[in-house]
């Protein structure tokens, strides 16, 4: 592709093309996470998934944006509200939606559900559903990595209630102290379930509770897709290059319930209106028409298109087999049935 | 009705956000419903326009129930789709079904009638298999365990004993059935109660000599005056002077059964009758004890006759409590006796033969009757048997009290 | 002749040298653990491993049971082979969290995608005066769990020839090393020689009554079944070693031939490997029981400092005697 003997008009025209591709790349990712966790929401009041359900709409800036910057070798190990993450890893909507309906074909072979969702293929490491107790592991997997010599970093995604429990304060110690390549990713969206953010914590400035283990650390907004992809970039390039670990915290909000069942006590409608103004999607679709780098129609198109997908993955989820119970005490041991 | 979590079976609409009529976009918040954790919003999954609300507000609905129409956008089939609206969930209607079943009264258990036993046998579970296999009815075992509990060994050791006994009892049935025809079966019944005597009972023996003269003169005197059918013979006074002293000497009178032994109240004296045919009989004069001598001599010599005719009763030849063997005039001098199991002891005659005896501090030929007494030592001990012979020699030195 | 045949080993001593072993022959082995290294190991079984490893191999951890345990599991799921050292079993409850709901868990709800080779040490049970939080015999608790395999290693030959196939296994291996067993000297003649970590095993052969045990309560046993012996009852002794999965076999074949069963623990009865064990052998050999299964196990107190009271609450040979002399059918 590129040539030594380009001209810096065409370098330019390239990368625009190329920075064009990159935007409109990322609005699509986010698409399909809104699209897919809407349709969960639908499928759930049919109760076609059951269990709990969490749901990402509102956040999706931040996986799309820190999961960009990953190499194929990395890991990541997510939370309870991994959808996306899982998504834009790489796991396809089919798998992650057949998941859910409880599926062999699921990506945890129906044993995990919406909140375990795991792929081995793609070093995604899943979603625990123990607040704070994915990032001992993280921590763990990025050992592995300094000890095997590999460039590979861990990345942790976590909510800011784990910020409350002592494995996040334990892991952060170690990482430190160890000098660990792991980038631990902060979903701060202001609410642990229904606990708001400033009634847990003493320090409600991450990047200095973060500082206090002398990691290095910031502070994006999670609204803001280039934002996050901006931070992530050097925060993953510091963790792989100077095997140390990065603390991002990103600050954004969810729209839904914190699971099904939840009439949202805790805070206003006004509150969660406010918010949507902020909207990941329709503000970063808004700044690519503003920037001639994506028409109404294109959006359009994209919409369609991930419809599409969205329905192919329900189709596929449906068709799905059942697991025949006798295989129900697979996978307790790796050599054994019992 | 929105199925928010699985916990959730109804809510209570509240309110209407829409009227018929109303577009409404996918994303769109309709109404309100009051669930058991409070207000929710109902959210529409579609675009189109309201074209009915099928629940009124106040009312509880359940979940999955069509609570309004939709007309989409688009025509053809998707033109009337439904909120949240799974129509036939067989697994709500199955509770129902279960009710109208559980509403029929179920039959009366047969058992219900059945006679339950008061007393349950305590037997662990492996004695009560061994006594399944072994056909022990655990109500007759004794349990050596704590409060009686039966135990494998228990049950092993009762099983054994049955089987003795029952090859016993079926030996001497046989012995009955055969004494009038053959001797074959008969040999058999004697050579296995005599093994099983020798291979389970520790035999004890002790002997002496009683002076006879008294008993004899007696006999005599009182023969003078009786026919010769009715005479009285010395076993049957031997018979009914044992049978007074077991009265004393109970130790003696009953069976060892169950590695224990078992008193017998009845005093059946069981008396070998030799066969012209070749082997013998062994017969009991049943409650002895309580016979006169007259009753006794009758007994005996309708027995003895009975015996040779082969017309014993069953009760007869099974209900010795102890057995007395007297070879008579052309027998030994001595007879050590083999007991007849179950029973605990044997008490052997020799032939009554002129002896030098003491007498008052003199030297002098006497009729004298060699006795020896077998016993069984798992029952009685020496110093019992002792005591019989010393009574039994005091009660026919004492004969007209017989 | 054979100088292998005549060598005596302490248990602490098997331990290291099985640690010793693996860490020469494989290297994603690592140990990690609360002063695994400077101070030698808080039972001063890792002692000179630092000098002979490194400190990238004897990792000292800050007192942060959750977070390192939780490191060894996910380095575990990435590859390596960690030893992870919790000094005692009181202290494990710090780390339940990525023992039960990560590591027991992570390949079944990954649907066999991610298996966690992790190895995890530590110190069990009571007996040392340490009171109520040092005394504790959970071993039953982490044996609850499906996921999780639990060895119990009671002798010499155990503690130094399982912690290969431990480690080897692609599964969590939680064992548990009694601490009044460290100083327990014994022959050993294994060569070095890995023993299997799925069976239980008759330690001594006897024909009344079964007693089923693992760790200190082996010795226990033994020493009741000498006295036993002596008075005409032989007591066949099984060492359980492997708490999960329980080796039901070995368990029935013993109780099928005595017709009689006595566990002895040091842990609690109440939801224990007592009661699992009397409820298994209830279910599946209860036309076999020629008497009531009977326990032998730690009195249901939080231990308790005075001496005296503390043996009072733990299983001594006496106890194990008396029961089973009161044993139904016991003599003949």
């Amino acid at each position: 592709m590129a040539t030594k003997k380009k001209t810096p008009a065409k370098k330019k025209s390239s990368r625009k093309s190329r920075e064009k591709e990159q935007k409109r790349h990322l609005l699509h990712q986010m698409i399909r996470i809104r699209q897919m966790e809407e349709k969960a929401y639908e499928l759930y009041t049919q109760e076609k998934i059951r269990g709990f359900l969490h749901l990402y709409d509102g956040e999706e800036a931040v996986a799309v944006g820190v999961i960009e910057n990953l190499q194929k070798e990395d890991s990541i190990v997510a939370t309870y509200r991994e959808h996306g993450h899982a998504l834009v890893r790489g796991v396809s909507m089919e798998r992650i939606m057949a998941e859910m309906y409880g599926k062999l074909e699921g990506c945890s072979g129906g044993r995990g559900g919406s909140m375990h969702l795991y792929d081995k293929e793609t070093n995604f490491f899943g979603g625990s559903a123990i607040v704070a107790n994915g990032l001992p592991m993280a921590t763990g997997v990025a050992l592995a990595y300094k000890r095997q010599q590999k460039e590979a970093i861990a990345c942790c995604f976590f909510g800011e209630g784990a910020v409350d429990e002592g494995e996040f304060h334990e892991s952060m110690n170690l990482a430190a102290l160890w000098k660990l390549p792991v980038l631990f990713v902060c979903e701060n969206n202001l609410y642990s379930m229904g606990m708001p953010f400033e009634l847990a914590e003493s320090e409600t400035d991450l990047v200095t509770k973060a500082r206090s283990y002398k990691m290095k650390a910031s502070s994006v907004n999670g609204m803001d897709v280039l934002a996050v992809l901006q931070e992530a970039r050097k925060a993953v390039a510091y963790a792989r290059d100077n095997q140390q670990p990065y603390f991002l915290e990103c600050r954004t909000y969810r729209y839904r319930a914190h699971s099904m069942f939840d009439p949202e006590r805790y805070r206003s409608k006004e509150e969660v209106q406010e918010w949507k103004k902020k909207d990941p999607i329709t503000t970063f679709a808004e700044k690519l028409k503003k920037e001639q780098l994506l028409t109404d129609e294109e959006l359009q198109h994209i919409n369609r298109e991930v419809a599409g997908e969205v329905a192919q993955a329900v189709q596929f989820a449906e068709e799905g087999t059942d697991e025949p119970i006798e295989n129900l005490s697979q996978f307790v041991y790796s050599n054994s049935k019992n | 009705m929105p199925s928010l979590g699985s916990q959730m079976i109804e809510a209570r609409l509240i309110q209407w956000l829409v009227k018929p009529g109303d577009t409404v976009k996918r994303g769109d918040i309709i109404g309100e419903i009051d669930t058991e954790k409070g207000l929710i919003d109902i959210e529409v999954f579609e675009d189109g326009v309201v074209t009915e609300l099928v629940s009124e507000e106040g009312e509880v609905i359940p979940v999955g129930s069509v609570m309004a129409v939709i007309d989409g956008e688009d025509e053809g089939e998707k033109a009337k789709a439904k909120l949240a609206s799974p129509p036939e969930e067989p697994e709500k209607k199955e509770p129902r079904k279960k009710r109208e079943k559980a509403a029929t009264p179920p039959e009366q258990p047969e058992t219900a009638s059945r006679e339950v036993p008061l007393h349950r046998v305590k037997a662990s579970p492996l004695a009560r298999r061994v006594a399944e296999d072994l056909q022990v009815d655990l109500s007759k075992v004794k349990g050596s365990g704590a409060e009686g509990t039966i135990h494998k060994k228990d049950v092993e050791a009762f099983a054994k004993q049955k089987a003795a006994d029952e090859t016993f009892e079926k030996e001497l049935d046989m012995a009955e059935h055969l004494s009038a025809a053959g001797t074959g079966g008969m040999r058999q019944a004697i050579a296995a109660a005599m093994s099983r005597s020798n291979r389970e009972i520790p035999h004890y023996y002790l002997e002496t000599e009683i002076d006879m003269k008294v008993p004899l003169d007696w006999l005599n005197e009182q023969n003078k005056e009786r026919a010769v059918s009715d005479r009285l013979l010395p076993p049957m006074l031997l018979i009914k002077a044992v049978a007074n002293v077991l009265t004393e000497l109970p130790a003696l009178n009953g069976f060892w059964t169950d590695e224990a032994m078992h008193v017998e109240e009845g005093i059946h004296i069981g008396f070998a009758i030799a066969l012209r045919q070749g082997g013998l009989v062994i017969p009991a004069i049943l409650n002895a004890d309580l016979k006169s001598l007259e009753e006794t001599r009758s007994a005996f010599v309708d027995m003895v006759m009975r015996a040779r005719e082969g017309h014993l009763r069953s009760r007869e030849i099974s209900s010795a409590t102890i057995t007395v063997t007297s070879l008579g005039e052309r027998g030994a001098d001595k007879v050590y006796g083999v007991i007849y199991p179950p029973q605990v002891a044997l008490v052997g005659f020799g032939k009554i033969a002129k002896r030098p005896q003491t007498v008052d501090g003199a030297i002098g030929i006497r009729p004298t009757l060699s006795v020896v007494l077998a016993g069984d030592h798992r029952a009685s001990d020496g110093h019992t048997g002792s005591r019989f012979l010393e009574k039994l020699n005091e009660q026919l030195q004492h004969p007209e009290a017989l | 002749m054979n100088k292998a045949a005549q060598q005596h080993m302490t248990y602490r001593q098997a331990v290291r040298e099985a640690m010793r072993e693996a860490m020469q022959k494989d290297d994603r082995v690592f140990l990690m653990g609360e002063d695994v290294g400077r101070y030698g190991g808080c039972f001063n079984v890792s002692e000179g491993m630092l000098q002979e490893f490194g400190e990238d191999r004897v990792v000292d951890t800050p007192l942060s049971e959750s977070g390192f345990t939780g490191c060894g599991i996910g380095a575990a799921a990435a590859g390596m082979r960690p030893i992870v050292e919790i000094m005692t079993v009181n202290f494990s409850l710090l780390a339940a969290d990525q023992i039960i709901n990560t590591a027991a868990v992570l390949y079944y709800m990954s649907g066999g995608q991610f298996n966690v080779p992790v190895v995890i040490r530590m110190a069990t049970g009571g007996g040392k005066q340490l009171a109520a939080q040092h005394s504790r015999s959970l071993e039953n608790w982490y044996a609850h769990i499906p996921g999780l395999k639990i060895l119990t290693p009671a002798t010499v030959e155990d503690a130094r020839g399982m912690l290969w196939p431990a480690l080897e296994d692609p599964d969590p291996v939680l064992i548990f090393e009694n601490s009044t067993l460290y100083n327990y000297e014994d022959a050993y003649s294994g060569n070095g020689h890995t023993v299997d970590i799925s069976t239980a095993r008759v330690r001594r052969a006897g024909s009344d009554v079964s007693i089923l045990t693992y760790g200190i309560g082996l010795h226990k046993s033994l020493k009741a079944a000498e006295q036993l012996s002596k008075q005409g009852i032989e007591a066949e002794v099984v060492d359980l070693r492997v708490l999960r999965p329980l080796d039901n076999e070995t368990v029935f074949a013993s109780v099928r031939k005595t017709h009689r069963a006595v566990i002895v623990d040091e842990g609690w009865k109440s939801g224990g490997i007592s009661a699992e064990l009397s409820a298994r052998i209830t279910e599946s050999l209860f036309y076999d029981l020629d008497c009531p299964v009977e326990r032998v196990c730690g009195a249901e107190v939080p231990a308790p400092y005075a001496r005296h009271l503390e043996q009072a609450s733990l299983p001594q040979p006496q106890q194990i005697i008396e029961t089973i002399q009161k044993m139904g059918g016991i003599h003949g």
